[in-house]
């Protein structure tokens, strides 16, 4: 598990777009919430499988992602 | 745990009112992390516009004036006149910028003022709901172009950059997109030397910022993202327009 | 200082830098264009900045912009450019900042003329931009009152945090008139902690703003700005009352029309019918109090707004009166000025009729 995503769940909209560019692929939409807005927040269920390369933090309109690096 | 990524300082707290997906949030961001990273957020005086950033004083953590329609470029000469060493910015979309205040941003242009603009093109009114904007594309449909834009009737959509770039004390003018991470780090860059470039004093600094609006475009965030690269980028290419020597 | 021969546009700039002015922002029009032309010189040695600007659009969005920024700043135009700066002027008013605006009137509408007029008076005290808001406007009758009335514009503007505008007219800011730059008394201003100079250390941002979104909030925010207005009428109230004692007729008039009406009324008095005037300097706050108090007067029989405009000033003198007694107008327009003569007999005819 190189790197660890953590989400400011309320601060999400669900606009879904930095789950178009996870280069791993695991950045979802956790549809078994609704957070304060009413949206499904992002998440990422495989962490393991983060590399840390900051592109999901870095597509949100919203700076809903935190990134870090073990 | 390095971080690799965090919230910048540049920005407050509050949560913004943009639509899902609107990428005016990536543009606040980029702003706010380039004004932190150089130093500049203690001195740093933004100027909101009005159109849907019209609440971007609550979001710039710096001091912030809201100024009148189409107005930041004036408002921001007073601001930059009378602190000469302040970082001063105006944040702009394309109803205040191309449509009622093109002779200010022309004009400021034309003086060299010491201030960056952040322009953002989205080709469309967002916070009014819609209307035809003078960047709305050829055929682009608008509230108030419900055919789609035609030409004969209403000319072709304004290249800013291209004719900002005329003006010799328009020193740094760049055009620069949004729709996908790699454009993002290129725009941040590009909005970080645009702020140098004001701290230098070689005169005035504007990057064009392509932007989405999911709402008034009538497609889902990550649609918009593509349209925006289809559609936009073809007429209004992304590139450098000008640099000045020093700089470059 | 001695006196010395100014020309009125001249001399309005030049009280506006011993004022503390150092930034003004302006665009050609006649006939106030001696302001900018002394400015853009005078300034720079000052250590001050002028700029021309593309337009008075501009220009007054440059004033809110310095203004916010904490610096006094001034800007003028003539009429036409003022009802352009109106839009700027609600915002300088709405986020309560402080300015001097100069009008040197001309004939209007429209393009009109460049001879002197007093037609924005309605533009100047009722609020030619939108929304409720009130600039202090103060109306000098001669180039030694401008400025005095200029450099306390200054310091009302900073203990309000409000606009205010000096309106002359063609007059005012044209002839040449013996001058003595005497210092003002000087107010207790507070800092303008509020003002946008970057953080510099301070813990919270300001924000110059004038949009209220939330209704509720905006309407506690007029509120607010009228408590203020209401503290103005209380204390900025300037007026002049002349040979008022046992007057059949009082004249109301201001700025270089109320000298025209003091060679009336010395004219009328040489045929025996006594004559006085009340000379609002301020505009706004209106001395409506003068005016009543003249309507109580038994020896009253009419009062006499006399304007270079087609009747403006008039309607708040007979609200002022409130109907004790009748009002009459008599003005010419367009950059025509009313003579004595033919100001001494519409009085006559007045009282005449109302024998």
């Amino acid at each position: 598990m190189a790197g660890k995503v953590t989400f400011d769940e309320n601060r999400c909209k669900g606009c879904e777009l930095c789950t178009t560019v996870c280069p791993v692929k695991i950045v979802v939409m956790d549809k078994d919430k609704i957070n304060i807005k009413g949206y499904h927040p992002a998440t990422v269920k495989e962490m393991d499988k983060c590399i840390a390369c900051g592109s999901c933090a870095r597509m949100c309109p919203d700076v809903v992602i935190k990134v870090e690096k073990l | 745990m390095a971080v690799v990524f965090e919230k910048t300082k540049g920005l407050t707290e509050k949560p913004t009112h943009y639509c899902p997906g609107c990428t005016h949030g990536i543009i606040h961001r980029l702003v706010a992390e380039s004004l932190e990273e150089l130093g500049l957020l203690d001195k740093a005086v933004g100027v909101a516009p009005v159109g849907c950033a019209v609440f971007a004083y609550d979001y710039f953590s710096c001091d912030m004036q809201e100024a009148a329609h189409g107005r930041a470029p004036a408002c921001a000469t007073g601001i930059k006149r009378v602190h000469p060493d302040s970082a001063v910015f105006t944040y702009q979309g394309d109803g205040d910028l191309a449509s009622i205040g093109a002779a200010e941003i022309v004009h400021a242009a034309m003086r060299g003022e010491k201030v960056t603009t952040i322009f953002v093109n989205n080709a469309i009114y967002g916070m009014t709901g819609g209307q035809m904007a003078p960047t709305t594309l050829v055929g682009q449909k608008a509230t108030t172009a419900p055919l789609g834009r035609d030409e004969n009737h209403c000319g072709m959509p304004l290249r800013i950059s291209e004719m900002l770039a005329t003006i010799p004390k328009a020193v740094f003018v760049e055009r620069v997109s949004v729709h996908d991470v790699p454009n993002i780090l290129k725009a941040k860059k590009a909005i970080k030397k645009a702020f140098e470039i004001q701290m230098k004093g070689l005169g005035f600094t504007i990057v064009e910022v392509l932007s989405t609006c999911p709402t008034n475009w009538g497609k889902t965030p990550v649609e918009a993202l593509k349209w925006l690269k289809e559609n936009m980028v073809p007429y209004y290419p992304v590139q450098n327009f000008r640099t000045p020597e020093e700089v470059k | 200082m001695a006196r010395e021969l100014w020309k009125g546009n001249e001399a309005i700039a030049e009280a506006a830098i011993k004022a503390g002015c150092r930034f003004f922002f302006g665009y050609p029009i006649t006939p106030q264009n001696e302001i900018p032309e002394y400015m853009s010189l005078r300034l720079p040695q000052e250590g001050g900045c002028f700029l021309q600007a593309e337009s008075e659009v501009a220009a007054i969005n440059m004033v809110y912009g310095a203004a916010g920024a904490g610096a006094r700043v001034m800007t003028s135009s003539s009429s036409p450019g003022i009802s352009l700066k109106q839009e700027g002027i609600s915002y300088i008013a709405g986020a309560e900042l402080p300015c001097v605006v100069v009008n040197i009137v001309r004939g209007g509408p429209g393009l009109g003329g460049i001879q002197p007029a007093q037609s924005d008076y309605f533009q100047a005290t009722k609020g030619g931009g939108h929304g409720d808001y009130h600039l202090v406007v103060l109306a000098p009758d001669s180039i030694q009152e401008a400025v005095n009335l200029v450099q306390e514009a200054f310091d009302i503007a900073d203990a309000y945090r409000n606009p205010v505008m000096i309106l002359g007219d063609g007059m005012i800011g044209q002839m040449m008139e013996p001058v003595e730059f005497v210092g003002v008394p000087k107010r207790q201003l507070p800092e303008k902690t509020w003002a946008t100079t970057g953080l510099r250390g301070r813990e919270n941002h300001n924000i110059i703003n004038s949009l209220f979104i939330d209704p509720a909030v905006c309407e506690t925010h007029n509120q607010r700005l009228f408590k203020k207005y209401a503290e103005i009428e209380k204390n900025e109230i300037k007026v002049e009352e002349y040979n008022l004692e046992g007057a059949e007729i009082v004249f109301a008039a201001y700025g270089t029309v109320s000298r025209i009406v003091k060679n009336a009324i010395k004219a009328l008095e040489k045929e025996g019918i006594k004559a006085g005037l009340i000379r609002p300097i301020t505009l706004w706050p209106f001395p409506k109090a003068n005016f009543l108090k003249a309507a109580d007067m038994p020896s009253v029989k009419a009062f006499m707004s006399v304007e270079m405009s087609m009747g403006q000033m008039v309607e708040d003198v007979e609200l002022s009166v409130k109907g004790k007694k009748p009002v009459y107008f008599y003005g010419r327009t367009g950059g025509m000025i009313p003579t004595p003569k033919a100001i001494v007999e519409e009085a006559k005819k007045i009282l005449g009729g109302a024998k």
